[in-house]
């Protein structure tokens, strides 16, 4: 079976390579381009911890072809903040213990940041239903659920000042 | 789990897609969003030698609202459905059910052509689509044909459309009166255990009108007319509701699995269509 040639944009930048056509997108992530955020924990489309942003749709990159991301701007947790330079919700994960051993965390903030694209002021059921399709095993979801709220009215405040 | 090979193809046009169908027959599958179809290549469940990703096909894609007319081309996603604004005041029911369907992450990418097509007796929108008594207009080598919802599901993954065809749109009349959605589950993004599909039309205190329909509780939706017919001319008293059940717990045929035995099953119908027509009720 022939190649496919990829063209996509990730995290900002645009890049290209070659992938069978079976491949899926998070292993083309993961082996080809050396983006490791996004994990492998289900792949079976339950768990989300392989969650992406795809053309601003939260995707489980487990369940969609390297191929029909083909064109797509794609965006990892790497494309949302650095160990210099977190986003506001990598801050507000870490200063709410959001996470414990981190392994759901990439498909959390990742499904997280485009939670508040779409709904900036949410109230906790909102969140609690908008992140339904990412599980987490060891800190329980209070304190992601009370992590992205803060990061709301962070990112709500600094909205403001600005105006 | 990495699925076997295939050739990938993205066709630009329905026509295209039908030409490419017509070339490699039975080793070709048409996706959409891929969530039930991705999974079961995954898992080597269905060998596939062409895949024909229908994506950048537009003319498949869009919702409109026309008078009363409400047509929804395939590629529409769950997503979508929830969030337009027009169809959540002509057909409720439709941004009630969509929600709860699966979980964010896959209504992003699940579309209401793959739903209804597919023929799995999980999927929510088959029983939905014949409680609307929808039409589906589907498109094949001799041009467009319409089947009706109420026709199109034979057994599980068995249908009446071809394998030379393509489902294309789903239409029906925006319905009126009350509606309801209810739906058992045993967590987020499982198929349901049982779910009721339920309009309701009433006037000066009786039922004018009611349909009926109920997913997974049998190898294909049920459309149960009998229940519907045991609510119209009543007040949807005791009497009429459970006359609905009985004769909707007539028209299934659950099979026990994981989640349930058939009795369970049947009690967990009943509640639901139980709790769908007193909420139709409501809003009639």
């Amino acid at each position: 079976m022939s190649k496919i040639h990829l063209k996509m944009k990730v995290n900002g930048k645009q890049v290209e390579t070659l992938a069978d056509s079976r491949e899926l997108l998070i292993h083309v992530l993961r082996e080809e381009l050396g983006i490791t955020g996004p994990h492998i924990g289900c792949e079976t489309s339950h768990c989300g911890a392989c969650t992406v942003d795809m053309d601003g749709k939260s995707v489980k990159s487990c369940t969609v072809f390297a191929a029909q991301a083909n064109g797509a701007d794609v965006t990892t947790i790497e494309g949302l903040g650095t160990p210099d330079e977190l986003h506001v919700l990598q801050t507000m994960f870490k200063e709410h213990h959001g996470l414990q051993c981190g392994f759901c965390t990439p498909g959390m903030i990742t499904r997280a940041y485009r939670l508040l694209q779409e709904n900036p002021d949410p109230t906790e059921e909102e969140v609690r239903f908008g992140m339904s399709g990412n599980l987490c095993r060891c800190t329980g979801y209070q304190n992601i659920v009370k992590a992205i709220l803060a990061a709301a009215a962070e990112m709500n405040a600094a909205k403001e000042a600005a105006q | 789990m990495i699925p076997g090979s295939f050739e990938y193809h993205r066709p630009d046009s329905v026509s295209a897609a039908v030409k490419l169908l017509a070339e490699h027959g039975d080793e070709a599958r048409v996706m959409a969003g891929g969530h039930s179809l991705v999974p079961l290549m995954k898992m080597r469940m269905t060998d596939i030698d062409h895949l024909i990703d229908l994506q950048a096909i537009g003319d498949l894609k869009g919702i409109s609202v026309d008078g009363g007319k409400i047509r929804i081309g395939a590629l529409t996603t769950q997503h979508e459905l929830i969030n337009d604004k027009g169809l959540a005041k002509a057909a409720p029911i439709i941004h009630e059910a969509s929600l709860q369907i699966a979980d964010p992450q896959v209504r992003y990418m699940g579309t209401i052509g793959g739903n209804v097509a597919n023929g799995d007796p999980g999927n929510d929108m088959p029983g939905l689509m014949q409680c609307l008594d929808a039409t589906y207009e589907v498109e094949g080598p001799s041009g467009k044909r319409e089947i009706k919802a109420r026709d199109f599901y034979e057994a599980a993954y068995f249908t009446a459309l071809g394998e030379d065809e393509i489902l294309t749109a789903v239409e029906f009349d925006a319905p009126k009166g009350g509606y309801a959605y209810e739906k058992m589950k045993r967590k987020i993004g499982d198929y349901a255990t049982a779910a009721a599909a339920v309009l309701i039309e009433m006037d000066g205190g009786k039922c004018t009108s009611a349909s009926i329909a109920m997913t997974n509780l049998s190898d294909t939706p049920i459309y149960s007319e009998a229940a519907g017919q045991a609510l119209v001319g009543s007040s949807l008293g005791d009497d009429a509701v459970s006359a609905a059940v009985k004769a909707m717990d007539e028209a299934i045929n659950p099979a026990e699995d994981n989640r349930g035995p058939v009795d369970f099953k049947r009690h967990v119908a009943g509640v639901m269509l139980r709790r769908a027509i007193a909420r139709a009720a409501e809003r009639a």
